[in-house]
């Protein structure tokens, strides 16, 4: 194999590959992620490859393993393309009747459907799935088809195109012109506009300029960049060269959470893929623009995924964050300017420059556009990974994607962002989902991560565990922050063993404000959320769990 | 840990201060964990204090100062375990192993961790015993899960 040297060598490349993939090719894909694999999809691999050559079939059917689906619920997933036949939970002895009977004879094997559980009716195709019926997948669309092992698959569906445009048809104007107008902002949490950060890298004085991009998901329940790293590295990839050639930056760092071998291993895999097809390395589409990335792996720390930490930890240092201004942009990584996105952000890009600004700006909302992925957890029906437009309402999410609470459980609160955010009471159910109207209720969109509780979790026992989380997590550099976590968390830890006092819910909303005022970084600027947020819509669960356990005979028990 | 195998990772890393995260990765990785002796001749080697090598090791989770067992046991403390009933696996853990979190029993078979988020909802509660994810644990699970674990033979 030649490296792809100019625009029409990827063309070239691509029609051959296309040419090749022959249409209506019956192709059974299964689901490598994370979350199928731990539900033992390698051994459904190899019994898939087992009966095919028993049955000869191992010319003409191919075997896939691809990247998260994101209905995590049901895996190990198999879907049989390209009828699109979807197949939940197959285990290993599954697989001789799905080869005898559906590969070999065309019927289906009815035990493996999977049944709505809001109607009871089984379903036999994969797009009438009520979980991804709901959604819009742009950035998660291709997770299902490819494997993330092979940059042929990618190149295949458009892969490159977008990079090769930037590079050879577009000035690094245009393209920030672009970003900006799509109204894509951070996905990481703050939700700042990316193309006014990737104009003041830009604009920065110095020749030497990195990019990041910030794989440090280290909110408990959120996992769309790991499936995104595991299932579509490339397009990753794809999004970070283009934003190096718009920003003039030659060198690339991912910083991927050392909690996820699978996702380091794939990261891996794609960079050396990359580097040996030439969309890594020099003078890239003959564009004359030089362009590497190397991993580096986080080593557990929360505070990390904060962007100035997370310098400091690239630099070897204390993952302690630093006073801002001056900026990343101005002064980052080694002293030089510096771009730090999400992994979800930069997956957008090349989305955005192959389909055009004005197409991204017209999914969302006023001010958030596009889609996001969110992780449906906790007590659901239908956990996994959820790409939907911005503005949907919590409602919908809930009960027509993730098909309402299980066991017939009423629902009680929703907590997203993570420990930055806060729980969106049953009343508020009809907020839509976008970045101001979350602030608004006193959560945050955050990485996306959705815990949804039901009726039997304790409130004053969530905001327990957050401020456990944060005083544990906490970098220790702020007073505030540091002392005052750890005093909330007491005080809280108290009132869950009935041990409250007349006086602990002010005292708590005083010190939370405090932390939110003192503290230098998002941490503990948040750090106050889960208390304020508890208090303010199940206060009287605060007060009843009080006065339960002061006073019931039971206390003891509970 | 032998000098040798310490002076091979340093010299993968072509003994780079800023590289002294992904060097203690390395070496964690081939020893399990970090002996001081191992950090006194890191911190000689890439001239880096002791007192920044020791403030680095403690500050980052993945790190461990004390000796850990054959298996590692890793709790998912995620909140999404959290809600699905993972305190009570991990107390359910400790109970058997009569230890406490990030402790070893006497005979060096297993050390207890926590973990943040594995990223692994679906699963929830989850446990992880050397890399292997044993998802939707419950209280009755953990004691046959171990026993199996305690019967392996491994190469420490």
């Amino acid at each position: 194999m030649n490296k792809i040297q100019t625009a029409s060598d990827l063309k070239t490349v691509r029609v051959t590959l296309v040419r090749n993939t022959r249409k209506g090719k019956t192709i059974v894909t299964l689901c490598g992620g994370t979350g199928c694999h731990a539900s033992g999809c390698t051994t459904v691999i190899s019994a898939f490859k087992r009966e095919l050559k028993k049955h000869k079939l191992h010319d003409t059917i191919d075997v896939k393993v691809t990247g998260c689906h994101g209905f995590c619920e049901k895996g190990p997933i198999v879907v049989i393309q390209p009828r699109g036949i979807f197949y939940k939970q197959v285990k290993s002895k599954d697989v001789k009747d799905i080869v005898e009977q559906t590969l070999v004879k065309g019927t289906i094997v009815d035990r493996l459907l999977y049944i709505d559980p809001l109607t009871g009716k089984k379903i036999t195709y994969e797009k009438d799935v009520q979980f991804y019926k709901g959604q819009e997948r742009i950035v998660f669309a291709d997770n299902g088809l490819l494997d993330p092992y092979k940059i042929e698959d990618y190149l295949t569906i458009g892969g490159y195109t977008a990079a090769v445009k930037a590079l050879t048809t577009m000035s690094s104007e245009k393209i920030i012109d672009d970003i900006k107008k799509s109204g894509l902002r951070g996905r990481g949490g703050a939700g700042f506009p990316t193309g006014v950060k990737w104009e003041s890298c830009r604009r920065a004085k110095g020749t030497t300029k990195y990019i990041i991009c910030n794989a440090d998901e280290g909110d408990p329940g959120a996992y769309m960049d790991r499936s995104l790293i595991e299932g579509n590295p490339f397009s990753i990839l794809e999004g970070m060269l283009i934003g190096a050639f718009a920003i003039g930056a030659n060198q690339g760092i991912i910083y991927v959470r050392d909690e996820y071998p699978i996702a380091v291993q794939t990261l891996k895999n794609a960079i050396a893929l990359a580097r040996q097809w030439g969309f890594l390395g020099k003078n890239i589409f003959g564009s004359g623009f030089d362009f590497d990335l190397k991993i580096i792996r986080g080593a557990g720390a929360f505070v990390c995924g904060e962007e100035t930490a997370l310098i400091a930890s690239v630099e070897g240092k204390k993952g302690e964050p630093r006073q801002r201004p001056p900026f990343p942009t101005q002064r980052g990584l080694w002293g030089k300017p510096t771009t730090i996105n999400n992994v979800e952000t930069w997956a957008n890009i090349p989305y955005i420059i192959n389909k055009g600004s004005q197409w991204f700006a017209g999914i969302g909302t006023e001010k958030s556009k596009g889609t996001k992925i969110f992780s449906l957890v906790g007590k659901i029906n239908n956990t996994g990974l959820v790409e939907v437009p911005m503005g949907i309402t919590l409602k919908e999410m809930i009960y027509s994607i993730g098909g309402g609470i299980p066991e017939g459980k009423s629902f009680k609160a929703v907590q997203t962002g993570g420990p930055s955010g806060g729980c969106i009471p049953k009343e508020l159910l009809e907020t839509p989902i976008d970045y101001e109207k979350l602030k608004e209720v006193g959560s945050i969109m955050g990485s996306g991560g959705m815990v949804v509780m039901d009726e039997d979790t304790c409130m004053v026992d969530v905001a327990r565990y957050f401020l456990e989380f944060l005083q544990d997590e906490s970098c220790g550099k702020c007073l505030a922050c540091r002392e005052g976590t750890k005093r909330m968390a007491e005080i809280v830890t108290d009132i869950t063993k009935g041990q409250g006092k007349e006086g602990d819910i002010e005292l708590l909303q005083e010190l939370a404000t405090t932390v939110k005022d003192t503290s230098m970084c998002g941490l503990g600027q948040t750090a106050a959320n889960p208390v304020l947020s508890t208090i303010k819509f199940f206060r009287d669960e605060h007060r009843f769990r009080k006065w339960f356990l002061r006073h019931s005979p039971f206390r003891f028990y509970s | 840990m032998r000098t040798a195998d310490i002076d091979k990772i340093l010299k993968r890393h072509e003994y780079q201060k800023s590289a002294l995260i992904p060097i203690l990765q390395d070496i964690q990785a081939q020893h399990r964990w970090l002996p001081r002796e191992t950090l006194t001749y890191v911190s000689e080697q890439l001239n880096i204090p002791l007192i920044d090598v020791y403030s680095l090791a403690t500050f980052y989770k993945s790190f461990s100062l004390k000796p850990r067992g054959k298996h590692v046991i890793t709790a998912c403390c995620g909140t999404a375990c959290h809600v699905r009933g993972g305190p009570k696996v991990l107390q359910e853990l400790q109970n058997q192993l009569h230890i406490g979190v990030d402790e070893t029993t006497p005979d060096q078979t297993f050390t207890l961790e926590t973990v943040r988020c594995l990223g692994a909802c679906a699963l929830g509660p989850l446990v992880v015993i050397d890399k292997k994810y044993h998802g939707q644990m419950n209280t009755k699970k953990v004691a046959s899960t171990l026993k199996k674990y305690a019967k392996k033979k491994t190469k420490s």
